[in-house]
């Protein structure tokens, strides 16, 4: 855009008008019910991105002003996401599985001026408290409608009405441009807010990781109601001139592999809780199928097994490339590469222009460790473009992340003496589940909110297809029976509230739960009792003797 | 076993899995992800735990292609 502006649409998008790029296919969209693709070019997209940008404007919707998506993986969303950024605003996803609790506090943190939605989510998770909340001034349904309910307005027609032409804002480098909200051990969710800047880690590392090239078929299968979606299932594919195929269904094993078969997939970025699904369904599957396209598959969310990689080998022919980011680093910075030699197991080496370290905390900083092999907490070395530029009214927290010139990243993980990461697990009691991160907190308060639950405490439980899943911990005040119906009670209204991605899949009474002597719950301690781990140092248990 | 046992036993089921569903209004024909939101965990629990009730295990590939409780039942009674 010239003058060291930018904006991540028009890297994306507008940039390609004047190239072979704009008839190419950027969406091939597969819709739930049928497996015929709809193709949209990069002009088409752009021109319904610009039409998005356009109902903004006419609606008053200031550039800086917060735009929230709930929504299926459907084509207008991601004309949303970008339109969003063409007209300067900045963008959040919200997970469409989320329960309404989830969903309310996000808005309550990020305070949107519009929420993009469809009518079937809008009336279950939104409706009845959108307006208890002040900020949002509009509510867009982007499914096709026969009619807006009250309080909301039918996008899809005014995206029809609108102009398709529409001059993308130029934005400074450091202007906001994404807000992703991930969790905390404790307190509310942190919103992780990124720049137009980002764009530059996301062609790089769409590029040089995951090998895209202008005309590559490629496949992202995580939701763009994530960071993972955002990143590598808009924006990176797009400024590198790929067609991403998208698909509105949820997993299904032979669906998918028959879309790497007939869309004739190139590259394919997936996650380690649908490798280990497709993995249990063997093998007659997969070589039923021509999978002879893949050129390139990848995997991120959470360690993939290294028996995992070899099953890729094995079975598809190719190795699965694990990778390591977070929703703060806003992009992938460790990774195996296709030029390296996969190690299966490990998350790779960083990626060029990001320097990584292994450290251990110290009470004036942090100190790197140089010997190989040693465990320490993941650092990285602050400036990269996609760095969060901060946490939402969190300052204090957002200094505290760093350490020095060292992002902290709260995972523990070694580096062998040929320089490759490898991870070891958390350094807080943060659960990963499906590659999710799960705050216990926010999980705990709603347990908290029903009548009979004197305490909660919330744990990550290894699952062999999930990794991780949700298991509470639950005291009873007196007179409430521990019995089968109140522990189903409690589940129904945790997933009635929270959704099934976040609420826990097994709840255990308790007569008591391991307190500090200030009072905390001593998650740490509850995990160590269900796996049977060494308990650690527990004195600062309740109860114990100085 | 006849279709009502049959259904009364996988519903049962089902709500020990999502007990936030309202069986009384079940619609054993809506789509389970979309009315009644239960994510891909779910549906693999609920087979394990119609295989342990019913000692009929579902290949994944078939289970895969079943939607709503209405295609369960109708698996589930061809097999028993």
């Amino acid at each position: 855009m010239g003058n060291g502006r930018l904006n991540i649409a028009f890297e994306a998008l507008d940039r390609h008008m004047d190239t072979e790029t704009a008839e190419r296919t950027a969406i091939r969209f597969l819709a739930r019910d049928s497996e015929t693709p709809v193709d949209i070019s990069y002009r088409a997209l752009n021109e319904r991105a610009n039409r998005f940008a356009n109902v903004l404007l006419d609606l008053g919707v200031k550039p800086g002003e917060r735009v929230y998506g709930l929504a299926h993986r459907i084509p207008d969303l991601y004309a949303a996401v970008l339109g969003t950024l063409k007209h300067g605003c900045v963008f959040t996803p919200l997970f469409s599985a989320f329960g309404p609790e989830p969903i309310r506090q996000r808005v309550e943190i990020g305070e949107p001026a519009v929420l993009v939605t469809s009518k079937r989510l809008y009336q279950k998770k939104v409706a009845d408290w959108v307006a208890e909340t002040s900020s949002v001034r509009h509510v867009l349904l982007i499914d096709q409608l026969d009619e807006a309910p009250a309080g909301t307005l039918d996008a899809t027609a005014l995206m029809d009405a609108a102009s398709g032409d529409y001059a993308t804002r130029d934005m400074a480098p450091e202007d906001p441009a994404l807000l992703h909200f991930t969790s905390g051990t404790t307190g509310k969710p942190k919103g992780a807010l990124h720049v137009h800047d980002a764009v530059i880690t996301h062609h790089m590392t769409g590029r040089y990781v995951l090998d895209m090239h202008p005309g590559d078929i490629y496949w992202c299968t995580a939701d763009p109601g994530w960071v993972t979606g955002t990143s590598y299932g808009i924006i990176a594919p797009l400024t590198n001139g790929v067609t991403m195929v998208v698909d509105e269904a949820e997993f299904d094993a032979e669906r998918w592999y028959r879309i790497l078969q007939n869309q004739k997939v190139a590259l394919w970025y997936t996650a380690p809780t649908a490798i280990r699904m497709l993995i249990k369904l063997g093998e007659e599957l997969p070589r039923a199928h021509d999978l002879s396209s893949l050129r390139f598959m990848a995997s991120v969310g959470e360690p993939l097994n290294p028996e995992a990689v070899i099953w890729g080998q094995k079975v598809l022919g190719l190795p699965f490339h694990d990778n390591w980011w977070q929703t703060e680093t806003g992009g992938i910075m460790i990774s195996n590469y296709a030029a390296l030699e996969v190690r299966p197991g490990s998350m790779g080496k960083p990626v060029p222009g990001v320097e990584a370290a292994v450290a251990r905390r110290t009470e004036d900083g942090i100190e790197l460790i140089d010997e190989p092999n040693e465990t320490g907490e993941l650092v990285l070395k602050k400036g990269w473009p996609s760095m969060f530029r901060g946490y939402l009214h969190q300052e204090e927290k957002y200094r505290n992340s760093f350490s020095g010139d060292w992002y902290l990243t709260g995972d523990l993980a070694r580096r062998d003496a040929d320089g490759y990461f490898w991870f070891i697990g958390r350094d807080d009691d943060v659960i990963k589940s499906s590659g999710h991160l799960i705050g216990p907190f926010e999980v705990e308060s709603v347990l908290l909110e029903h009548p009979a639950v004197a305490e909660a405490g919330v744990i990550g439980v290894p699952d062999e297809v999930a990794g991780e899943t949700v298991k509470a911990f639950v005291s009873l005040k007196p007179g409430y029976p521990p019995d089968e119906a109140l522990r189903k009670e409690l589940m129904g209204q945790a997933r009635k509230r929270l959704g099934p991605a976040v609420a826990p899949r097994h709840i255990e009474f308790r007569e008591d739960l391991p307190r500090t002597r200030s009072g905390k719950i001593m998650r740490r301690l509850l995990r160590a009792r269900e796996l049977g781990l060494p308990e650690g140092d527990t004195s600062t248990l309740e109860g114990n003797r100085e | 076993m006849n279709r009502d046992e049959l259904r009364n036993a996988v519903l049962e089921e089902l709500s020990g899995i999502a007990p936030d569903i309202d069986l009384a209004s079940f619609d054993d024909n809506a789509n389970l992800q979309d009315e009644y939101d239960l994510d891909s965990m779910d549906a693999l629990n609920l087979a394990e735990a119609v295989h342990k009730r019913l000692g009929v295990n579902i290949p994944d590939q078939d289970y895969a292609r079943m939607h709503c409780i209405a295609e369960l039942l109708d698996y589930l009674e061809k097999k028993l």
